[in-house]
């Protein structure tokens, strides 16, 4: 039996009157990397963002490292917090800072060490995600590819054991995406970095994935899970097939 | 030692080549210990040739990673040959995650060189004087769109202007009202005391009046209208740009300055006349309450002495007054909007700027009227 790294219990979301997702189960085993994926609006997303404690959930618990994050105290939170790295959708550097700053950031704040070592370790970070040279750019002069970079650069900063990733390769042309994809898999293969991805893109899926999750909008919860290779051939349910096969469900064609 | 140090032990001789069995973590806590690990090898043992041996090493981030590679760099550098032993796959893989020619190619100085404080008083002028000639620029552009389209009025966008006259003129009013009022009453209070002792009470509504209509009316609203509306604008249109949305309408076909700039400025310049009125209305209705209440004029007097001392010349001068200032205040704010390309940063920036900016030269053209006035 793989450890389990992450695992979310009953986990039911409520925005207002509308329920988004209902009674979520699910476990990210060590070292995997598990995709989220799923039509727009059914609740990706925000799955993501209950796993990483930024929403409170209606009901349920997300359990990480044997850490309950939505009852934990500020201290456990904190150390956890050093244990998580997060890219956002839209990479979310701090506008005020310089690509340099924005990566020294935590450092400074979590370790404690000499200017001199923090800037080597900006650097070996920069080396990593291939950014090297851009240090003093401002996020803003940094293009979409660029930006996630640097997005990656900082959220592993820490080294962190687990990594979420919101829409990494949204808005990208194939050619980074796909560079961006190869970056995410050498993390995965070097460090053994846990990762939780939530995407659309079929192509990100079918390269990076180990196991996927599929949410649905009417069931509210996920319709399936397992390899993305198995169940675009063999999953009983044609919705699963279809997201996997580009197919249009028949009652749309009906105008054409 | 405990487990989360970091350990080595060396052994051999520095001529015949040295064997560092490192143990322990290589992580980011003990980064500090192994880079001044790594000066003392290379400066005081001077070997002839290193083998390092990862076999006890317990865990390795990419600070361990780090440490590594420049273990390498320096052998090479020194000219000696450098063995890295029993690495497991997962730290070899993560070597190889880092571009290492990248990595050594960049030791080079990143900083910007600094300008001189001479060279930095320079650089701030030439800027003041580009951002006068950039408003003046906007201004006068802004003026001439907003008469060729008072030819064409059913090209000004009213329903904007309607909205707009509602935020910043109706929603507006409370505070001007408020600030007025306490504004007229500490005026007439504070004059009061001093004229008491001349026995020159009768003089306060006077006084009020006066110094409400002529300057303070216009002032005080300008100075509300920059700090609520002038940096509304700047933030709104500031965000926009940052959004696309103003390279959308240019796209589109449309003017930014007729679409977002001329309904605003047009609002502001009907609101301001009625919000200055009111103004001057609460002041006097302050120095009002403290003339009757705590000096003893009647109603009749108050009334009367306020009308005697109001001339029409000096309401429509500060009616003039105003209408400029509303140019001004909106013109400002709409072009620190403008001015903003892409950041959330700028946008505050364009906000602070769209008021400093608009009371600056609210002070200034006040004081041109000032002199001007006084030779008609």
């Amino acid at each position: 039996m793989k450890e389990i790294a992450i695992s979310v219990e009953n986990l039911t979301v409520r925005f207002g009157d509308s329920v988004v997702l209902n009674n979520i189960n699910l476990n990210v085993f060590k070292g995997e990397i598990l995709v989220i994926l799923g039509g727009s609006g059914c609740g990706k997303s925000t799955l993501l963002k209950h796993m990483i404690g930024l929403y409170e959930p209606e009901k349920g618990r997300v359990i990480i490292n044997g850490i309950d994050i939505i009852n934990a105290d500020e201290n456990k939170l904190r150390e956890l917090r050093k244990d998580i790295g997060v890219l956002f959708q839209s990479s979310a550097l701090i506008g005020s800072m310089t690509v340099y700053e924005n990566i020294a950031l935590p450092l400074r704040e979590y370790t404690g060490l000499s200017d001199d070592a923090i800037e080597r370790l900006v650097r070996i970070k920069l080396a990593m995600v291939g950014l090297l040279g851009y240090e003093i750019y401002l996020p803003s002069e940094l293009s979409g590819g660029m930006k996630k970079r640097a997005g990656i650069a900082r959220a592993i900063a820490l080294d962190p054991t687990i990594l979420f990733f919101d829409e990494p390769s949204a808005g990208l042309d194939p050619i980074t995406a796909a560079e961006l994809d190869l970056l995410i898999k050498n993390i995965n293969n070097g460090i053994g970095t846990t990762m939780v991805v939530v995407t659309h893109e079929l192509e990100s899926i079918f390269n990076i994935a180990h196991r996927v999750i599929m949410l649905e909008k009417e069931e509210k919860g996920i319709i399936a899970e397992g390899d993305p290779y198995i169940l675009r051939k063999e999953s009983k349910d044609p919705r699963v097939r279809n997201f996997f096969n580009r197919h249009i469900p028949e009652h749309l064609y009906q105008k054409t | 030692m405990s487990s989360n140090d970091f350990g080595f032990d060396i052994k051999g001789l520095a001529e015949a080549g040295l064997t560092v069995s490192l143990s322990g973590r290589l992580s980011v806590e003990n980064f500090d210990k192994m880079l001044s690990f790594r000066g003392d090898i290379f400066s005081k043992y001077k070997p002839s040739s290193l083998v390092i041996d990862l076999k006890d090493v317990t865990y390795m981030d990419s600070a361990g990673a780090l440490f590594l590679i420049e273990m390498e760099y320096e052998s090479k550098k020194e000219g000696i040959p450098c063995e890295i032993t029993n690495m497991t796959k997962e730290q070899r893989g993560l070597l190889e995650l880092i571009d290492r020619d990248a990595y050594e190619k960049s030791f080079q100085v990143t900083k910007k060189a600094g300008l001189n404080f001479i060279e930095q008083i320079g650089h701030e002028f030439i800027k003041f004087l580009d951002d006068i000639k950039n408003i003046i620029t906007f201004i006068g552009m802004m003026i001439i769109k907003i008469i060729s389209s008072l030819f064409r009025l059913s090209s000004i966008r009213w329903n904007d202007v309607l909205t707009y006259m509602k935020k910043s003129g109706v929603d507006g009013l409370p505070i001007v009202g408020l600030i007025s009022f306490l504004l007229g009453l500490i005026m007439a209070f504070m004059s009061s005391l001093q004229l008491k002792q001349f026995g020159a009470n009768i003089y306060v509504p006077a006084l009020v009046s006066i110094a409400m209509i002529k300057e303070l009316g216009p002032i005080m609203t300008a100075i509300i209208v920059a700090g609520r509306t002038g940096s509304a604008f700047a933030a709104e249109i500031g965000t926009m740009k940052v959004n696309e949305e103003v390279d959308a309408l240019i796209v589109m076909g449309f003017d930014p300055i007729k679409f977002l700039a001329v309904p605003r400025v047009f609002a502001v310049m009907f609101i301001m006349p009625f919000l200055t009125i009111f103004s001057d209305l609460f002041a006097i209705f302050g120095g009002f309450v403290v003339g009757v209440l705590g000096l003893d004029l009647t109603v009749h007097t108050y009334i009367q002495q306020t009308m005697k001392a109001i001339k029409i010349f000096d309401i429509i001068t500060s009616l003039i007054k105003s209408v400029t200032f509303a140019v001004l205040i909106a013109g400002i704010g709409c072009h620190r909007g403008f001015e903003v390309k892409h950041s959330a940063e700028e946008v505050g920036t364009a906000t602070t700027s769209a008021v400093v900016t608009a009371l600056f030269i609210i002070i200034l053209v006040d004081s041109m009227f000032a002199v001007v006035l006084s030779y008609i």
